[in-house]
């Protein structure tokens, strides 16, 4: 099976890595202890069979699947997963553990092996979210042999308990993996799996077309209809765990006042936006708030926000601007799977805000200084979104909600939203460990939230893939997650 | 020659250390902060502040240029943030690829440019002329990602004659002599790769051919109508040389100067990254790198990549330069 994606891989070490050129090749080298149930974010066991939590919410206690072997022939153990936390506390020179740092080192106190197959996690504090994010690509097991052996360099030498085992990697070439005969599920049907980095989409397609290559992601918008057509293709689309939106400024005036907010919201037409940018919808859906359906604790109750221009004129001149308003609003200066065409999208989206008297003047700044301005809060109205790492809501609305992240500097609430009671909800809700409990407060959060209208929700994109007919068995997760571990193809493949 | 040589060579040095400057400047003046942009929508100021630390942006620039400059004299080219490797080894690993790619590109631009230019000489408003000065001037305005791609859609999609794209099919490894595929193949005995690699090779380099081709037949139709005229043809041909001696022998002989020059420069182009061809072809190059390089912001590696553009440019300058004592006797007299 060969599959084609837009780059090589940076690095194959999991922990160290922060993007889905690399996760998509780990993702079938390492197991967790947890995953990801398929098509959901519902955890489900993995390398640990079971797991309790602790009446404090502050002792996590795991029991690992027995008769486990890494590919290198090394035990699958309590002292590996030991060994393995222990090293992203304690980079090497050159390791950025970027995951460990965000998810992990605020919470985690220590970890201790309490018997060969029993593993103990004490945490600093309650962390609702710590078992959503042991199912995360990084945390993936490696074989701490190979970690002692190749120490900074265990990036290029991967060795996991996967379903498939690392065969070699001729960089900007291809990345070979072979099954991994012993696989403690059963092996895979699959007897290589390669990846190949094409950069050009149109390029990858023409491959795929012919045949040279049996996979692909990245496909291009405008070329989804000539694979629909095409009766040797299929196409896999899976709604995405990803939000794009508007920041509205709630510091500044005057969308300080909640009935501005209101109207702009009213004011944009969601559904027509995702007709122009997102294939006629075949790529994107309009979101109804921040959390993304794919995520637990998506209140499908709430409605949309109404496409209502003649009420967002009645709700301005009630607020005091009878004769409308100006506002300034930034466009994503970076093509992002949420937002694909910045511009474009806040061009029609000033057209639309016209319609009920606010004159738009847009702008834009270089991607790094984008970041850096709307953690300061300088914008008034900013495009943004947020790709979700551990399908956890906390990771969307504690992120871009919560007071605690408003801080000017270093604030990922870009709309410098504060609402007591909203952040009451949501720190309970990362603490307290029941799931029907968190989503019960989840839910009261969401529905503050939509009445206080901080953000405009834009778009869930959809992630897209193309095979050759003959494939079967893959399926996209919404995390991005790549699995190949029951993919097969029909007809005898290569 | 010698001292001519040590003289071109050590001019050399000031003009890389410019590079370096330059480029150095470049990347850090530009607005905003590599590590945010590195990390994102996710930075948070923990990572933020080690990716800084990792990066040496938490210094004053002129001692970061300093230590770079230090690094640099050891050979240290430093490690690429995205994958932790040496940049060094990166680019080493990816150069035989655009050496590859360019000296091919170069052998059939020179095929086809310089017996374009020679006949649209001696053929001077004949339709050939007009023929060869209509393709050459195609040749410089196509644009190449299309060309690459509506070559690509000819002979690899429609047809199948040839692979799409990549250096070698999936199935062969080739043993690794010096990188170069086609000469690893013959040294190694390695046929049936050696033929993957060739027909892998074919359109890219056809691909990238385009433009020097271009060049190179305009500055020979042009050297050429300057020496046609001259004296010393007039005197070849009055001693009854055939026609084809004369151009060959005594007008391309003259002109050879101005063409050398020409191809010297097309092809310190073609090795400073192929930039956009690699990227169509997906043929793992430097060019390909230095892309991807800009895409994931890695400073260390994208300063490396341009160091050693730089660096071949002038090198292959220098060579042709050298080149002008073969072909030119005056120079050898005068720089003795």
């Amino acid at each position: 099976m060969i599959f084609a994606k837009a780059g090589d891989a940076k690095r194959l070490d999991p922990a160290d890595i922060n993007e889905g050129e690399s996760s998509a090749v780990t993702d079938n080298l390492f197991d967790t202890l947890v995953k990801f149930a398929p098509g959901s974010t519902r955890l489900v066991p993995d390398l640990a069979t079971s797991w309790t939590l602790s009446p404090d919410g502050r002792s996590w206690t795991f029991e690992l699947r027995p008769h486990v072997r890494f590919q290198d022939g090394t035990p699958f153990d309590a002292a590996a997963v030991v060994e393995n936390f222990d090293r992203q506390r304690h980079p090497l020179s050159g390791q950025i553990f970027e995951y460990w740092q965000d998810f992990f080192a605020d919470t985690v106190e220590d970890m201790t092996a309490i018997g060969p197959l029993a593993v103990r996690f004490t945490l600093k504090k309650p962390d609702a979210t710590f078992l959503s994010n042991l199912a995360m690509f990084s945390e993936g097991m490696v074989s701490p042999a190979a970690i002692r052996r190749w120490g900074a360099d265990i990036g290029r030498h991967p060795v996991g308990t996967g379903p498939f085992r690392f065969v070699e990697w001729i960089p900007n070439e291809k990345i070979v993996l072979a099954a991994n005969r012993d696989y403690w599920g059963g092996r895979p049907y699959l007897d290589r799996l390669i990846f190949i980095p094409v950069p050009d989409p149109e390029v990858r397609l023409l491959e795929l077309e012919v045949g040279e290559i049996d996979g692909m992601e990245g496909l291009s918008p405008d070329d989804v209809p000539q694979v629909l057509k095409d009766p040797e293709l299929s196409l896999l689309t899976q709604p995405g765990m990803n939000v794009g939106y508007l920041a509205l400024n709630t510091m500044k005036p005057p969308l300080d006042d909640a009935r501005v907010r209101l109207a702009i919201c009213e004011a944009i037409d969601e559904q027509a936006l995702v007709k122009a940018f997102f294939a006629g919808g075949e790529l994107g859906d309009a979101a109804t708030g921040l959390l993304p359906p794919t995520v637990w604790g998506f209140d499908p109750e709430i409605p949309a926000y109404p496409h209502d221009p003649r009420h967002a004129r009645a709700l301005l001149a009630e607020a005091g601007y009878p004769h409308g308003l100006s506002l300034s609003l930034w466009a994503l200066p970076v093509a992002r799977p949420y937002i694909p065409d910045g511009e474009r999208v806040a061009e029609a989206i000033q057209a639309e805000l016209a319609q009920v008297g606010i004159r738009v003047q847009l702008a834009t700044y270089e991607w790094g200084t984008y970041l850096d301005k709307l953690a300061d809060g300088d914008h008034q109205m900013a495009m943004v979104g947020w790709i979700g790492d551990n399908g956890d809501p906390d990771n969307f609305l504690y992120n871009m909600l919560a007071s605690a992240n408003a801080r000017i500097g270093s604030a990922s609430n870009y709309s410098f939203y504060r609402n007591p009671e909203v952040d009451a909800l949501l720190t309970r809700a990362r603490e307290v460990g029941d799931r029907a409990e968190r989503t019960r407060l989840y839910w009261q959060a969401q529905v503050l939230i939509h009445r206080d209208a901080p953000v405009v929700p834009l778009f869930n994109a959809r992630q897209l893939a193309a095979f050759r007919a003959n494939v079967h068995g893959f399926a996209l997760h919404p995390t991005g997650q790549k699995d190949f571990w029951r993919t097969w193809i029909s007809g005898g493949g290569r | 020659m010698i001292g001519y040589l040590l003289r071109r060579l050590a001019l050399v040095v000031p003009i890389l250390l410019g590079v370096t400057l330059v480029v150095f400047l470049a990347i850090r003046l530009v607005p905003g902060d590599p590590a945010r942009v590195m990390l994102g929508e996710r930075a948070n100021p923990t990572t933020l502040a080690e990716v800084r630390a990792e990066l040496g942006l938490d210094r004053p620039l002129p001692v970061q240029f300093g230590t770079y400059l230090v690094h640099l004299a050891r050979g240290d080219l430093g490690r690429s943030i995205a994958t932790g490797e040496p940049v060094g080894q990166l680019i080493a690993e990816r150069f035989p690829a655009t050496v590859e790619l360019g000296l091919a590109a170069m052998l059939i631009a020179c095929a086809v440019g310089v017996p374009l230019g020679v006949v649209a000489a001696v053929r001077r408003n004949a339709p050939e002329d007009y023929l060869a000065t209509a393709g050459s001037l195609a040749g410089v305005s196509m644009p190449i990602f299309w060309l690459g791609l509506l070559l690509m859609g000819v002979f690899s999609a429609d047809l199948r004659w040839l692979p799409l794209s990549g250096r070698l099919a999936i199935v062969y490894d080739m043993p690794h002599v010096t990188g170069l595929y086609l000469v690893d193949g013959l040294l190694t005995g390695s046929w049936t790769a050696w033929v993957s690699a060739l027909r892998h090779l074919v359109l890219p380099a056809v691909t990238l051919a385009t433009v020097p081709a271009a060049a190179i037949a305009r500055m020979t139709r042009g050297a050429m109508l300057d020496v046609l005229g001259a004296e010393h043809i007039r005197t070849a041909r009055a001693k009854g040389l055939s026609e084809a001696a004369v151009t060959v022998r005594h007008a391309l002989a003259t002109a050879a100067i101005p063409i050398a020059t020409v191809i010297g420069l097309q092809l310190g182009y073609l090795l400073s990254g192929a930039v956009i061809t690699e990227t169509v072809f997906s043929w793992p190059g430097v060019g390909s790198l230095a892309v991807e390089a800009v895409f994931a912001r890695d400073l260390p590696l994208l300063q490396g990549c341009a160091l050693v553009f730089a660096a071949s440019f002038a090198l292959v300058n220098l060579a042709t330069d050298m080149l002008y004592f073969r072909l030119d006797p005056r120079i050898r007299k005068t720089n003795r």
